[in-house]
């Protein structure tokens, strides 16, 4: 059996990223887990909540201008959690930013997504992108998990570069679809309040 | 006795196995057996505790063959998790992130790298002194005067019991006592067994006698409390043996051992509920609940620490 890669002891040192399997379990389907967003620290923390049979297929989607830097934010992203990454700058108008996780869904990947698009700094979500609505459509038989990490922007709040130790737990919902012909809308509404509803 | 160092060492090893093999199979046996759940729950808080037995009895191990020192790093951690555990019930702002940088990463490295060079002087002024005059001051840098009284009490109250207070515990294993060189680790077995046993009998002695539960100690009622506690201090004055005191010493200082446990763990428990209490579910991870394993420790370490180190090391030296 392997060791534990570092970075997920770190995480675990520093944060705990405790798992809660509130409404659902940890199998291997194909899921996508969309969480709130609330420091740098989420991906990893998410990551490292995942039993380590199921981080091997599951690909946490990432900010191209955050995490393609060169030295240890790549490598971390690259080596370690297999990032895809997702263009915000749009340089390309014609390039759906969405093309790099469609084709990691149809290899069979997991995604873990935070569709609020930026760090919130609050401890509930605010509002979500349409990503989350396309990808649904797009992939129905796909599982999405509604996931809250609770306590993380008290750790590192926006701003800090050091994060300060305190236990973290992430709760993973249970998974919920698209209904068929949904508003797109009323879609990320309810996406959302599952989050929320994972904070009690 | 006429003992060396290493067969001393090697018997407590062996007793201390011994009992720790028959305390967990008795456990369990007896858990196995009973079909009512109220006494299986009972049971299962006795087996916890009495899982305790096999820290205690590694802790010791460490100290005797890697040195008192190898210690510093196990209580390091546990200072690092205590204090984890703290900040995680404590209301926080965003502005205290500085403050808290510099409890994490400078103060637990500090007080603990005091203790490895031997500045006992130091060590017991570090935090209660100079950290207490660093901390306002770190905070006061933000300009955010919401609650900053409050805010700087917790964060003082947080490093004194996690990093101050259970930092004398492995500072017991290295108090230069003459005549008593190389057995530190004997007089630290003779505190944690003390803290581990009373709690353990104050526990079965509870769910011997019944009565009310204590509200500050679900588990307890008082009359096991008292019956255990009792028990404690007759098994430390019988410990004597492993201890520079004399016998009537030892009986002093495991009463002392005890009361002050037992405080701790009622003042750490009123700190936890008026923080909002929240039961961390400890069960099987090391780094969950530690303060509530710790919390009679916090008390007892640093009084036992100073009452010894008074008696045995300055006033002997005058």
């Amino acid at each position: 059996m392997k060791f534990l890669p570092p970075i997920v002891w770190l995480v675990r040192l520093l944060v705990g990223a405790y798992p809660r399997w509130v409404g659902s379990a940890p199998t291997a389907s194909q899921r996508i887990y969309f969480a709130n967003h609330t420091s740098h620290m989420d991906t990893i923390v998410l990551w490292a909540a995942l039993p380590r049979s199921l981080r091997a297929n599951t690909r946490p989607v990432a900010a191209k201008d955050y995490w393609d830097k060169p030295g240890i934010r790549r490598a971390i992203a690259k080596e370690e959690l297999n990032v895809v990454m997702i263009d915000r700058s749009r340089v390309d108008l014609n390039a759906d930013p969405l093309d790099p996780l469609r084709d990691a869904l149809e290899h069979g990947f997991s995604l873990i997504i935070f569709p609020e698009g930026t760090r919130s700094g609050q401890s509930l979500p605010g509002e979500f992108k349409s990503g989350l609505y396309h990808l649904a459509h797009a992939f129905g038989a796909v599982e999405l998990i509604p996931v809250y990490i609770e306590n993380l922007h008290r750790s590192m709040p926006k701003g800090a570069f050091l994060p300060v130790p305190i236990i973290c737990t992430v709760r993973f919902g249970a998974a919920m679809k698209l209904d068929a012909g949904e508003d797109k809308d009323i879609f990320l509404q309810r996406a959302r309040d599952s989050v929320s509803l994972l904070a009690d | 006795m006429g003992l060396t160092l290493n067969e001393t060492f090697l018997a407590v090893f062996c007793a201390l196995a011994i009992l720790s093999l028959v305390a967990t199979g008795a456990g369990q046996w007896i858990t196995t057996r009973t079909m009512d759940t109220m006494r299986r729950t009972r049971m299962a808080i006795v087996n916890s505790r009495v899982r305790s037995s096999w820290s205690v009895l590694a802790l010791f191990t460490v100290a005797f063959v890697i040195g008192p020192h190898a210690l510093l790093i196990v209580f390091a951690f546990a200072s690092f998790f205590a204090l984890r555990e703290f900040v995680s019930l404590t209301p926080i702002k965003p502005s205290d992130h500085w403050a808290l940088v510099v409890a994490f990463y400078f103060v637990i490295p500090a007080q603990y790298l005091l203790l490895f060079f031997g500045r006992a002087n130091l060590f017991t002024v570090f935090i209660p002194v100079y950290v207490f005059l660093l901390m306002p001051v770190v905070m006061a840098v933000k300009r955010d005067q919401e609650l900053y009284l409050q805010r700087v009490a917790k964060v003082q109250w947080g490093l004194m019991v996690s990093v101050y207070c259970i930092s004398h515990a492995p500072a017991i294993a290295t108090l230069p006592i003459r005549g008593y060189e190389g057995r530190g680790a004997l007089l630290l077995l003779f505190f944690l067994l003390i803290l581990f046993l009373t709690d353990l009998l104050q526990v079965i002695a509870s769910n011997f006698f019944g009565g009310a539960a204590l509200e500050v100690s679900p588990n307890k009622t008082r009359n096991g409390v008292l019956a255990g506690g009792s028990a404690g201090i007759l098994i430390g004055t019988a410990l004597g043996g492993l201890t520079p005191f004399l016998w009537w010493q030892a009986f002093l200082m495991s009463a002392l051992i005890v009361v002050s446990g037992y405080l701790g763990t009622v003042v750490l428990s009123l700190v936890k509920r008026s923080l909002g209490a929240k039961v961390w579910d400890s069960n099987w991870v090391l780094t969950r609940g530690v303060l509530e394993r710790f919390d009679a420790l916090t008390f007892a370490a640093p009084v036992f620490w100073q009452v010894t180190r008074y008696f045995w090391v300055i006033r002997v030296d005058v």
